[in-house]
């Protein structure tokens, strides 16, 4: 078991420095996201242009795994539409739970989340914001649980 | 007189030795000898609890109280002789006080829906701290939506500590109930259960304490401490999990109903009546968790064995001696500095989050428990998600303190 496969640089900075964190006051949609197990909490604010994700924010406390997910997916989904998106998170669904997976070329910077499945209990940190997202993009405002 | 001086002195207590008794505690964790600092979570069990459990499964194992033939009469005398065992251990008056459940959450349970429900109503107050864990809350807000009552939380301080005058401002007429913890599992705190339940008693109204914080750190006497009702677990108490016990004062269970009907419970069945078994029987309701009660007693001579007095003063040790080394690493805050606390010590790291705190630990061998300890309104309190626990038991060492800071070092290396 490697920490520095788990804690690699690009998720430590998301930690430190969150991108596209904080609130959007006039959100098309909003969803909450709750972990149980750590007291997780994010939420995320999404501005949409048809099926296109024009602006995306999160806020909320969470792990380093946790916010780093969150940091990293904001910045990879921006721009993209429903469709792209979901595509997405099945690679990085795939990624966190397949020992198999090599990291897909379209995943960029989210392949840092390579090393969270060694971790078995931490691979929920990682999809929290993934979940939330889907909830917010699928049924609008809702709170969506790990559990 | 020298010699007499020496003879009253006690051992010295020999961790290194009780050790050997815990088979567990050799398993390597990602590559590491294991330290295990959570205890308070569940304490690993010595092999005299193990052998107990085998010998009974391998020799004595039949329903209880039920067949005339030999293994059912032995597995009926290992029962019960657990159960005389366990009122020893808590000097209970009578074996009829004490009843065996899955654990001290069934047992608040028990008196929740069997002594509360049917007899408290709206107007009537439960009176609990903020302190508690969510199985000495839970039980009491189900009472309070079936009869009307009303829950009351007496406030803590910024140590962790229970405010006893706001206590006992809440404290009145109205209360029938006081439930609290003997020893607070998120902080460690141990509260003043003897004057609570003296105050409780003058305004009329009865006292259940969770003691499964307590009982593995403190000898614990229920006729001189006054409880009404008094719950623990096995499995925090070097036991088996799925038993525990719930004392209650005899007339005070005589007059519950029954809350879960079945075998056991009864002396007749018909169709048009049924009259119900004796305490303890009573509230015993189904075959019971022999092996679990044979593997409780067994925790119970071991640690009488130590010495739970000798067990407590070394975990005392090592609470101190970890508050000291963990207070002086600045990055790291102790959440919970009461004057008294047992065995428990919870602390959060700067920029470091509990739950990344416990992969790093765990990486280095090291075993605690991060989250919030099923005790939310207390991390709320504090203003956190979560906070890292250690919890110290009969078979740690100084040297598992050291490696604890030492994984500490490590997390911040890696959050550097």
């Amino acid at each position: 078991m490697d920490l520095k496969e788990l804690y690699r640089d690009v998720i430590l900075d998301h930690n430190r420095h969150p991108r596209n964190f904080g609130r959007i006051e006039a959100a098309d949609s909003r969803a909450d996201g709750h972990n149980p197990l750590c007291g997780d909490r994010l939420s995320v604010f999404v501005v949409l242009d048809g099926e296109r994700v024009a602006d995306i924010r999160f806020e909320g406390r969470g792990c380093a795994i946790s916010t780093a997910s969150a940091s990293l997916m904001t910045e990879a989904v921006k721009g993209k539409d429903r469709t792209a998106i979901r595509e997405l998170f099945d690679k990085v669904h795939a990624l966190l739970t397949r020992p198999e997976t090599a990291a897909d070329g379209a995943l960029g910077k989210l392949a840092a989340l390579s090393g969270v499945r060694e971790f078995p209990v931490r691979v929920k940190c990682a999809s929290l914001c993934w979940h939330t997202l889907n909830a917010a993009l699928e049924h609008g405002a809702a709170t969506i649980s790990t559990e | 007189m020298a010699a007499n001086v020496s003879l009253a002195a006690p051992p010295p207590f020999d961790a290194e030795r009780v050790r050997r008794d815990f088979p567990i505690l050799d398993t390597r964790v990602n590559g590491h000898a294991l330290v295990y600092l959570d205890s308070a979570a569940s304490s690993q069990r010595p092999l005299a609890v193990l052998r107990a459990v085998e010998d009974y499964e391998t020799h004595s194992h039949a329903n209880v109280h039920r067949g005339v033939h030999a293994l059912s009469q032995a597995a009926t005398a290992a029962y019960e002789g657990a159960r005389e065992r366990v009122r020893r251990f808590i000097n209970a008056r009578s074996t009829r006080e004490i009843i065996f459940v899955r654990g001290t959450t069934e047992a608040i349970n028990l008196v929740a829906q069997a002594w509360a429900r049917p007899r408290l109503r709206g107007g009537d107050e439960i009176l609990i701290s903020a302190l508690e864990h969510h199985a000495n809350i839970v039980p009491w807000q189900m009472v309070c939506e079936q009869t009307g009552c009303t829950l009351k939380v007496a406030p803590i301080n910024r140590r962790g500590e229970l405010r006893l005058e706001e206590f006992h401002t809440l404290l009145g007429p109205r209360t029938r109930l006081v439930a609290v913890a003997h020893v607070s599992n998120a902080l460690g705190t141990v509260l003043p259960v003897k004057g609570i339940i003296e105050a409780a008693h003058a305004h009329g109204a009865l006292v259940l304490i969770d003691g499964a914080q307590a009982v593995p750190h403190s000898r614990l006497d229920v006729r001189a401490l006054g409880a009404d009702f008094y719950a623990f677990s096995g499995h925090k108490l070097y036991g088996p999990t799925g038993i525990g016990v719930l004392y209650g004062r005899e007339e005070l269970l005589a007059a519950m109903p029954p809350w879960q009907g079945g075998g056991d419970m009864i002396l007749t069945v018909s169709f048009e009546k049924t009259t119900y078994n004796e305490l303890p029987w009573k509230f015993e309701a189904g075959t019971p968790n022999m092996s679990g009660a044979v593997g409780l007693a067994a925790a119970m001579d071991y640690l009488e064995g130590l010495g739970v007095e000798a067990i407590a003063a070394h975990e005392q040790r090592l609470l101190q001696l970890a508050t000291a080394e963990l207070a002086r690493l600045p990055q790291i805050e102790i959440i919970g500095t009461a004057a008294h606390k047992a065995s428990v010590l919870s602390f959060t790291m700067k920029g470091v989050h509990p739950h990344d705190l416990g992969t790093i630990l765990d990486a280095e061998g090291v075993a605690v428990r991060t989250g919030h300890h099923c005790a939310m309104p207390v991390m709320t309190f504090f203003g956190l998600p979560a906070t890292a626990r250690a919890s110290f038991g009969c078979y740690n060492t100084e040297r598992d303190v050291a490696r604890l800071v030492q994984a500490l070092g490590k997390a911040r290396e890696v959050f550097a």
